[in-house]
């Protein structure tokens, strides 16, 4: 809390603390959340920006080039959206400390655009008192003028720009409304602004009865509620619609993912494979092909067939998040997550788990509540993720015989598919529950999320969110899994023997494996699965591909292969392993990232790895009992 | 909207006697007046920010099935709140002039 005191003050003094590194100017966008803040960032950026984290820490960044008319370009910073500079949470710790110059490689802006929702004037003033006090070039933009005009509010600018002494801009960043004005700001040099007066910072009481004084000056008549919202919320909110289209809003999402996502995997499936085999065909045989069609083709080639699964999820809670139904989601979400310890905002990120864990882990972000964010991110690799689904697949095509279960409305397959869910789901549940009663209780300050109005989501938007994620999606499956991939393909086929490859279990990969081989015995494993189990620490579903490698087989054969090596009961083994275990080391760098070291993501692993030995070694032994 | 509101106090009974005295007691579209935030300061600080300020009127909404949370109206926007963190937000006991 001191230090928020300070923050404002300490600008006036520390300017020299920013290293300045930037050859042009750097502008910060700053605002309350949902004062469309992103939408402006879009509008004035497009495709010239990138994501990145800020350095130490773990809030995501957007920064962005903006083209000025006269040819020069601006750096924008998308800083994350805050109701106040008082840092309490990761995000507005950042926004504070960029606007003082204290983040290393990020350079102490020249100037702020301050954003703030026209609609919601009286609440959103207050984030201007302590900006305007940092004394940096400051432009004002009353965003949403659209909506404000339609639902017959007003503003006298010129009046409200007196006040506050910085220039005031009514503007639309959906409609691009007053976007010229803004490049002439980010093109001029405003000078720093000279309020009339500025409240205490520190006492919020003070900071509103200013922003209430400012509003009545500025002649501000707030609009109607938006009737909209009103009419969607008494459905969407409704006691018995609401949890209806609740549970069919996570349904589409899970039909999305599995079914309509399969013919787009298929095709990239497709796309891997003939050109991997196109490959095999061009090259000359040598160890340089096996590396080039085993290793890098197969390896990442198994990864990448996952993008249009995830971006698909993406595009689905995209338009869920910019619409604004997913706070409502998340209300209607928090009395079940209460039960387990957790809150309406921890459904979020939960769902995304699904999909990916690592996406799922920054969407926790949005936790204020910083025991609740960790037991959030401990449970959400329990989630089924996609990256389970083929070694799923696999094995249970392998020892599952496809039976109609309660009359053909369940395949035994699809049931054996849904009980794996069940079981991770379970254990995230179980686990939140003993983190919760135990070293990660919490005190009050439960729930508390802020209801935007409904708005039609962008196609600029959506389109960039899903561009984000496939650009950090590709370069992990460019750096991490081809490093495994490589790596794999060298242990299992050195040391050289006769100058060609040795037998597999004569490798290094071999020679690993049978090292493990009496650890993983009890739960019905060879030294085989030992080596695909080492791999699939990398990433789960790398060991379909080292199996593959192993048995020098893929498809029908594989399955067949399998079936010799591992028994019933071992086969229920591996997968219920697979159910537990964190094996996804994209999932522990963005755990330690994110925590900020690598308390969490060893307690993590090594618990989860318990907990999938001791699991597998149950199941196999029950497992066993039901079948003879 | 003021019939209605009138008879849903009605049948509220001997309990509802008395003015709401926090933002749990509001019936869904009634509003009252804040007085003060019996939370500790980091939590009141959080919410003042977002416009719970001593003094503010209030107007009780929708809320999830179950009745928890509940939506709260205050200075335009809408906050949805657990009910035991709304059991704390203390309501001014005259009767608000705005009421009639």
């Amino acid at each position: 809390m001191s230090d928020c005191d300070s923050c404002p003050a300490a600008a006036l003094h520390s300017g020299a603390g920013g290293t300045a590194v930037a050859s042009h100017h750097t502008v910060a966008v700053i605002g309350p959340p949902n004062s469309g803040k992103s939408t402006l960032f879009n509008r004035l950026t497009g495709l010239r920006q990138k994501v990145a984290n800020f350095p130490g820490v773990t809030v995501e960044r957007h920064s962005g080039e903006v083209r000025l008319p006269g040819g020069d370009e601006v750096t924008l910073i998308d800083l994350p959206g805050v109701y106040s500079l008082t840092p309490r949470s990761e995000d507005e710790r950042i926004a504070c400390d960029v606007l003082n110059g204290r983040v290393e490689g990020v350079p102490r802006p020249d100037g702020i655009l301050l954003v703030l929702d026209s609609t919601n004037l009286g609440r959103h003033l207050m984030l201007a008192g302590p900006v305007l006090a940092l004394g940096l070039p400051t432009l004002v933009l009353l965003n949403m003028a659209d909506d404000l005009r339609a639902r017959g509010g007003k503003v006298d600018v010129e009046a409200l720009s007196r006040e506050l002494g910085a220039p005031v801009l009514l503007a639309s960043a959906r409609e691009g409304e007053g976007v010229d004005e803004v490049l002439r700001f980010l093109a001029g040099t405003v000078s720093a602004p000279s309020p009339l007066d500025l409240p205490v910072l520190s006492d919020v009481p003070a900071c509103r009865l200013w922003a209430s004084r400012v509003r009545v000056q500025a002649g501000y008549s707030a609009p109607q509620p938006p009737v909209w919202t009103r009419r969607l919320d008494s459905v969407f909110l409704h006691p018995f619609f609401g949890p209806l289209i609740f549970t069919a809003v996570v349904v589409a999402v899970f039909q999305t993912i599995f079914t309509a996502a399969v013919p787009l995997m298929d095709a990239v499936s497709w796309m891997v494979d003939s050109s991997g085999a196109w490959l095999g065909r061009v090259l000359p045989d040598s160890p340089l092909r096996s590396l080039l069609v085993e290793g890098v083709w197969g390896g990442v080639g198994s990864v990448v067939v996952f993008l249009p699964q995830i971006l698909l999820l993406f595009l689905f809670l995209g338009v869920l998040e910019d619409s604004g139904y997913l706070a409502r989601a998340a209300v209607i979400a928090d009395r079940t997550m209460a039960r387990v310890g957790l809150q309406g905002k921890s459904f979020i990120p939960l769902l995304s788990a699904y999909a990916c864990a690592v996406p799922a882990i920054l969407a926790t972000r949005t936790i204020e509540n910083k025991r609740d964010r960790i037991a959030t991110i401990l449970i959400a690799p329990f989630m089924t993720c996609s990256a389970r689904l083929p070694v799923y697949t696999l094995i249970i095509a392998a020892f599952i015989p496809e039976r109609p279960l309660m009359g053909g409305l369940l395949g035994s397959r699809a049931a054996a598919m849904l009980g794996l869910y069940v079981l991770g789901f379970g254990a995230a549940v179980m686990t939140a529950k003993l983190l919760k009663s135990s070293i990660l209780k919490s005190h009050g300050a439960g729930f508390l999320l802020e209801m935007p109005p409904y708005r039609r989501p962008t196609l600029q938007s959506l389109a960039l969110r899903l561009l984000d994620r496939s650009r950090i999606f590709l370069r992990r499956a460019g750096t991490v899994i081809l490093s495994v991939a490589v790596i794999l393909w060298l242990l299992a086929h050195l040391p050289l023997v006769d100058g060609g490859a040795p037998p597999l279990d004569q490798s290094v990969a071999g020679v690993i494996g049978r090292a493990v081989e009496p650890v993983i015995e009890p739960l019905g494993f060879n030294w085989k699965i030992g080596v695909g189990l080492i791999s699939s620490l990398a990433a789960r579903e790398v060991i379909v591909g080292t199996l593959g490698a192993i048995y020098g087989i893929e498809g029908q054969g594989l399955e067949t292969a399998l079936r010799s090596e591992l028994t019933p009961g071992g086969a229920v083994a591996l997968l219920v392993f697979f159910a537990f275990a964190m094996q996804c080391m994209s999932t522990i760098a963005v755990v330690r990232r994110e925590t900020g070291g690598w308390r969490w993501p060893a307690l993590q692993f090594l618990y989860m790895g318990a907990l999938a030995y001791a699991g597998a070694f149950v199941a196999k032994r029950v497992a066993e009992v039901f079948i003879s | 909207m003021q019939l209605s509101f009138k008879s849903r106090r009605l049948q509220a009974g001997r309990k509802r006697a008395a003015l709401p005295s926090t933002l749990v007691e509001l019936e869904k579209g009634e509003h009252g007046v804040l007085e003060r935030l019996d939370l500790p300061a980091d939590e009141a600080r959080r919410l003042m920010e977002l416009g719970f300020v001593p003094g503010s009127p209030v107007t009780a909404g929708l809320s999830a099935p179950g009745g928890d949370p509940r939506v709260f109206r205050v200075e335009g926007s809408e906050f949805a709140l657990r009910r035991e963190t709304a059991a704390r937000l203390v309501l001014r006991q005259e009767p608000d002039e705005r009421l009639r």
